[in-house]
């Protein structure tokens, strides 16, 4: 399905969020912004849903913990006790406090993992995947805003001339 | 400017007669002979109920069972010493809220930071509590050294005569050069609060910036010095109460105690200014900066906490874990009460970025954590000093208020003092706009 898409090219992220501004003021919808690096409050401006990632980050973290409970007990009280410093392993609790390290590491390798995957797969990044981004300039210095139209095209230029924009172009989008 | 409101001034007024008298019956209730502490303990024996009553009664046939009178003399100190620790855990702990501002204050002068100018009034409000705070925690120590309590036992000649680990130490822990470096300790701190403090005030009046850049280069030449003076006096004040033991990382620990309770304060003085209408330029990205300093130190501390414990656990040799094996034993609910005081509630309550912003939900975890850091104070000093005859009674409810009754009321009258806002610190625009 061909559509018609806007794309306006910015070569400062100050530009850019005053532009984001703008355009969101004048109701048009953004598509996309692609930027070389993070802008702090992009997703704010654009109206975006904010991130669900913190959540999944700490479900992971639970995980972890959970993992590294279960992992030690296993290791270090079922199935080869011994006796380390003259603590012998014959209890879970009792040697708790030998298994907080390895708790928190787990937490952590767990919670960032595993966050670091699902930003890939919600993301659609994998490897050998074709590159979304419509230019490669926006890999370097260039920000690159992408608006579909809904009415007139030229009014929609000029505004986005008037934000400040380095370069506009019309793009059919398959 | 802003004007210390009546209600407060009230307010602050009453807790200190009220922490007066607490203190004031805690010092007349404690015995003067050895028969009077037998008396004590024996009532508490019978009744009372509550936590300590088991304890209590564990300890009762224990106490009977050798009946000698080193036990009874000892017995006899532990409760003389209850109101002195009370009021000595008190005291220290407002001290070390403002030292522990002013350290803050320190990194953020010598990190020039952007986003806390707009702060710098609050906290240099708070370091005003250092010059009576440090005075009455050193007249404390000198009361110690001329043996009016048994807080210290390496000051009682009679004590160290029959101890070879601390005649060893006594080329290091004696009272004089003790008293020395507590006042150097003070001398330095307080110097430079009021200098810093002067600085602070000149460049509002001044054309360039050169109060700016001396208040940078003191702050930094003042962090080493506070971060040497800081963990020495840890070992001092602190440590010196259980003269056998010692652990390497115990300034640190203080340190963290002391940063996360001053943070807090920090935040709570500012949310409550701004309440009031002062600080208009305040908004919650300051708070936010604040509550996730107050988490992450809380986070420290618990870190610092456990790596202090797991290694005596771990290593179990004996005079270094007894430390802990008091603590367990004795003060099983304060002792784990306080991890999750200041651990667990920080960390559920503070972690989501939203609530950070949410100023009640600031305060109210930051009462938990004050209330966390003073049970923490509570457990280094009381184990040593009071042993298992500890409550959390009328003498150490009545420090408390006391001194946060003369906290509220020299910080608030040093607020008074300039206009809450510095108006030429290069920084105050950055601090004016920024956002997280």
């Amino acid at each position: 399905m061909a559509s018609k898409v806007i794309h306006a090219y910015y070569n400062d992220d100050d530009i850019l969020m005053q532009a984001v501004k703008k355009v969101k003021a004048a109701r048009h919808h953004i598509e996309e912004v692609y930027c070389p690096f993070p802008v702090h409050g992009l997703d704010k401006a654009m109206g975006l849903a904010p991130t669900r990632i913190a959540i999944t980050s700490f479900m992971y973290g639970c995980l972890g913990l959970i993992v590294s409970i279960v992992m030690m007990n296993y290791i270090m009280i079922q199935d080869w006790p011994q006796d380390i410093g003259g603590k012998p392993s014959f209890s879970y609790i009792e040697n708790m406090p030998a298994f907080v390290p390895i708790m928190f590491e787990m937490t952590v390798f767990f919670a960032a993992h595993l966050m670091v995957i699902t930003f890939y797969l919600r993301s659609r990044l994998w490897p050998f995947k074709k590159a979304e981004n419509p230019d490669p300039r926006t890999t370097d210095d260039l920000f690159v805003m992408e608006i579909e139209p809904h009415d007139s095209v030229e009014n929609l230029k000029d505004l986005l001339a008037s934000t400040g924009a380095i370069e506009i172009k019309s793009i059919e989008k398959e | 400017m802003y004007t210390f409101s009546n209600r407060l001034k009230m307010g602050s007024i009453i807790l200190m007669a009220l922490g007066l008298l607490g203190l004031g019956v805690g010092f007349v209730s404690a015995p003067s002979t050895v028969e009077e502490a037998k008396a004590m303990v024996a009532t508490q024996d019978d009744g009372h109920g509550g936590d300590h009553g088991e304890e209590a009664a564990h300890a009762a046939p224990a106490e009977e069972a050798h009946h000698d009178d080193a036990h009874d003399e000892h017995l006899l100190h532990q409760l003389q010493n209850r109101p002195w620790s009370a009021l000595y855990v008190a005291a220290f702990f407002f001290f070390m809220i403002a030292l522990g501002v002013l350290a803050f204050y320190a990194v953020q002068r010598a990190s020039q930071a952007g986003w806390s100018p707009l702060l710098f009034r609050v906290m240099e409000g708070i370091t005003a509590y250092l010059v009576p705070g440090g005075i009455i925690v050193f007249v404390i120590l000198v009361l110690s050294v001329l043996h009016m309590n048994h807080m210290f036992p390496w000051m009682d000649a009679e004590v160290v005569a029959h101890d070879e680990l601390l005649q060893n130490k006594s080329g290091y822990l004696n009272p004089t050069f003790f008293l020395i470096r507590a006042a150097i300790f003070l001398g330095g701190w307080i110097f430079y609060r009021e200098y810093s403090r002067k600085l602070s005030l000149a460049q509002d009046n001044s054309d360039d910036n050169r109060n700016f850049i001396k208040n940078f280069r003191w702050s930094a030449g003042f962090l080493v010095f506070y971060l040497i003076t800081e963990s020495i006096m840890s070992w001092d004040w602190i440590m010196s109460v259980d003269p056998h033991w010692f652990s390497t990382l115990f300034g640190w620990y203080v340190f963290a105690s002391m940063f996360v309770s001053g943070i807090t304060v920090i935040a709570m003085i500012s949310i409550y200014l701004k309440s009031k209408g002062y600080l208009p330029d305040v908004n919650d990205n300051h708070i936010h900066d604040l509550a996730k300093f107050m988490f992450a130190f809380s986070i420290f501390w618990t870190y610092l906490w456990f790596g202090q414990f797991m290694l005596i656990w771990y290593a179990n040799i004996p005079e270094e874990v007894t430390y802990f094996v008091t603590r367990i034993e004795d003060f099983k609910l304060a002792y784990f009460g306080m991890l999750a005081m200041n651990f667990i509630f920080p960390l559920l309550l503070l972690m989501n970025s939203d609530y950070k912003r949410i100023n009640w939900f600031v305060i109210m975890t930051g009462i938990v954590i004050l209330c966390g850091h003073y049970m923490d104070v509570f457990n280094m000093i009381m184990p040593a000093t009071v042993g298992d005859q500890w409550s959390i009674g009328i003498p150490e409810i009545g420090g408390v208020l006391f001194f946060a009754g003369l906290f509220i009321y020299w910080v608030f009258t040093a607020l008074t003092k300039a206009p809450l806002q510095p108006t030429r610190n290069p920084y105050i625009e950055e601090s004016r706009q920024f956002h997280y």
